[in-house]
């Protein structure tokens, strides 16, 4: 048993910001004290900096099993920590998908290496394919509590339906609480590699419009109001789609939406670079998208900010653009994102990085909660202030498919602490 | 001048009049009797054509070796161009192999771009997906020169599949850089999605700016596109937007009619109309070999002698 006093920091949790010191044990993995000068095995230096709840990622592709050369579930747990990151739920996008409680299982034994949580999804679909169901009740009696399709989405609307009108009668059966994540993909927007509009009219790409994004959601609402699902919307990218999102929420429909650092950073006119890496599925927005995403991240329309972490190997990302396979890192740089670009407070940054996201993935009793005696140890120690270059060769897993490669940014984690083990400190996986 | 040649985009009025006029002296040189120069002895010119293209190809070719460059052609057939291979290990081979320049074509889109950052060699964009084409804004503006004197104030029709083609995206930038004024005519399913930033105006009729036109520029339709969800069928397209043997009646008697090649004859241009005495199609094609001698001479000459006094 080790017992870590992280000292000289202020706490922020949900119940605000006090000057505090913090001790954790790794064997009863909780918080075992919390005050003034605290003993312990160890001390980590908090001065500075602000020990808050760690962070949770609602959408990380961890590439294996199947996709190895890219990522693992141990290299992704890495780069999640060294992000802040707790726990990360991981997309079913595997080879073999988590459409039955085997392939969960041996995610689940794959994760016992890995340096933070791991929360497996179930395929919405067997194999994915939008077809017919996967095997729900072998699923959620695994533990899953959140099911999708990942980057695939369930296109026939009767198919998705009725996956949902079943998945909320074995809710109710399991006495447990599900959701439904989706991508938003309408066929309108079929065969873009940006999105439609003045700088892919003059860079010569296919573009997808962002009318495509609104016919999704506007599917999606559609039916969670239909059924009365909750229904979580994966990476909104677009005005439109917050301002539906919105209303359907002042409706009382039962959704939730998450948004990348990355579409609250960049605009569609870095693409001229013709860097893959910032080839997105939803692609980049132009600036009066992004405003208005962070205007509804500000404002609780958008409940999340979730990474859609996707490390690619080198080759991949040394492709024509169009070419080239959608997606990027975005744990390690989430955070400094958020201060640096959208200008959030840590006040502000926290619920869409922590305690929002863990409620959603059904996670609220381990991760997100507040820094008191008792609680899990699952701390992000994090310095507001610090500026740093973005160096993907120093990152968590092999892959360098950052967007923000070369950027200066501010803010970054200085310690991550899972189960009341220091797995980061001074920024360095340990 | 830069090193690469990617795009019109890069370059300003004044980058495009000096190479125009470069150009210039390499049409001297053409009609000389030993129509070679040493400018370039010494180079070596890679074609890396990822896509087929006869006619681009063979200009580069003819342009390289009269400027005494080795060239050497990165054959279309070879494994290394298949659809998923990687664009950095394609170029690092290469540019292994000491080289001067690259002369890339690419069905996707900012391929050339995107090799700038794996090789020293200069890379000369011979065309790339439906982005740009320089080489060819610059041999279209040379015709438009050595007919009209100058591009300034010309009214320039550009008519056809503006969407997909990277000849009306790089001869936008040239010809409004130029001072033309540029209209793009076609269906709405061959325009971009938008022209902001394009300094254009649109039309969606021929018959509406054709007496007006100074060049009536014919873009070729990918016959694909015909009877696709695109476009309704030749007979269609040929009646609103080809150059009809009845609408060569209505264009100026002093216009020029031009087209970048290969034509569809009966398509977007009548037989009639490619032979008229105002088409300067076999110009544009002569001319691409003297504007492409300009710019390998630009981004590959040492630079050491004025071009005037090397061409003497």
């Amino acid at each position: 048993m080790t017992v870590t006093v992280l000292e000289g920091g202020d706490v922020l949790d949900r119940d605000g910001r006090r000057r505090l010191d913090v001790a954790v044990d790794d064997e009863t993995t909780t918080i075992v004290a919390v005050g003034h000068q605290l003993s312990g095995d160890r001390t980590l230096d908090a001065s500075g900096a602000v020990i808050c709840p760690g962070f949770v990622d609602l959408h990380v592709h961890l590439r294996q099993p199947g996709f190895e050369a890219a990522g693992t579930i141990e290299s992704g747990a890495r780069s999640a920590v060294l992000g802040g990151y707790t726990a990360v739920v991981a997309s079913a996008d595997t080879d073999p998908c988590p459409d039955n409680p085997a392939v969960v299982a041996e995610i689940r034994a794959l994760a016992k290496s890995a340096v933070c949580e791991i929360v497996p999804t179930g395929a919405l679909t067997k194999e994915r394919r939008g077809e017919a169901m996967a095997h729900y009740q072998g699923l959620i009696d695994a533990g899953v509590r959140f099911f999708s399709d990942a980057d695939r989405s369930v296109v026939d609307l009767r198919v998705l339906r009725n996956a949902l009108d079943y998945l909320v009668t074995a809710a109710e059966a399991s006495e447990v609480k599900l959701v439904v994540g989706q991508r938003l993909h309408h066929d309108l927007g079929a065969g873009g590699v940006m999105h439609e509009g003045e700088w892919s009219a003059r860079l010569g790409l296919p573009g997808s419009p962002a009318a495509s994004e609104e016919l999704a959601v506007a599917e999606q609402l559609a039916l969670a109001r239909l059924v009365g699902a909750h229904v979580h919307l994966q990476q909104l990218s677009t005005a439109r789609a917050v301002r539906l999102v919105a209303e359907a929420k002042a409706d009382g429909v039962p959704v939730t939406a998450e948004v990348s650092p990355h579409h609250l950073a960049l605009t569609d006119a870095r693409v001229a670079s013709f860097d893959p890496n910032l080839r997105l599925d939803p692609p980049l927005r132009p600036a009066a998208d992004v405003e208005a995403l962070r205007a509804g991240l500000l404002d609780g329309t958008i409940d999340a900010v979730a990474t859609a972490h996707r490390p690619h190997t080198a080759d991949a990302k040394e492709l024509a653009f169009e070419e080239a396979p959608a997606g990027a890192l975005g744990l390690e740089t989430a955070l400094a994102v958020l201060l640096t670009d959208v200008g959030l407070s840590l006040e502000q940054a926290l619920p869409v990085l922590s305690w929002q996201p863990a409620a959603i993935a059904g996670i609220a009793d381990r991760h997100g909660g507040g820094v008191a005696v008792g609680r899990p140890a699952n701390l992000a120690v994090v310095d507001p202030d610090v500026r740093w270059t973005v160096e993907p060769a120093r990152f968590g897993g092999y892959a360098t498919n950052s967007p923000h490669r070369g950027r200066e940014l501010q803010g970054r984690v200085r310690h991550t602490v899972v189960d009341g083990e220091p797995v980061v400190i001074d920024g360095a996986g340990q | 001048m830069v090193k690469h040649l990617l795009s019109i985009a890069d370059l300003d009025a004044n980058d495009l009049l000096d190479l125009l006029e470069l150009a210039d002296g390499f049409t001297q040189v053409q009609a000389r009797e030993i129509r070679k120069v040493p400018a370039l002895r010494g180079k070596t010119v890679v074609l890396a054509f990822f896509e087929d293209s006869t006619r681009t190809r063979t200009s580069f070719d003819l342009a390289a070796r009269r400027l005494s460059a080795d060239v050497v052609n990165f054959s279309a057939g070879s494994s290394a161009l298949k659809k998923g291979e990687s664009l950095r290990d394609t170029v690092e081979t290469i540019s292994a192999m000491k080289v001067d320049a690259i002369v890339v074509r690419h069905r996707s889109s900012g391929v050339p771009q995107q090799l700038t950052a794996w090789t020293d060699a200069s890379i000369l964009n011979a065309g790339d997906g439906w982005h740009q084409h320089p080489t060819q804004a610059l041999l279209d503006a040379y015709t438009i020169r050595q007919h009209l004197g100058s591009l300034e104030g010309k009214r320039i029709g550009l008519c056809g599949d503006i969407k997909h083609s990277r000849v009306a995206r790089s001869a936008v930038d040239a010809f409004t850089k130029l001072g033309a004024e540029v209209v793009l005519i076609g269906p709405g399913t061959l325009m971009p999605p938008s022209l902001a930033g394009w300094g254009v105006k649109v039309e969606s009729d021929l018959d509406r700016v054709l007496p007006d036109l100074h060049v009536a520029y014919m873009l070729r339709i990918q016959t694909e596109r015909l009877g696709s969800p695109l476009l309704p069928d030749v007979a269609e397209y040929r009646h609103r937007y080809g150059l009809t043997v009845d609408r060569l009646g209505r264009l100026r008697p002093d216009a020029l009619i031009m087209h970048p090649g290969p034509m569809n004859r009966g398509v977007e241009i009548d037989p009639e109309a490619a032979d008229d005495d105002r088409a300067v199609i076999l110009d544009q094609v002569a001319n691409g070999v003297a504007v492409r001698m300009a710019v390998l001479y630009r981004l590959v000459g040492t630079g050491h002698f004025p071009p005037a006094e090397e061409l003497r």
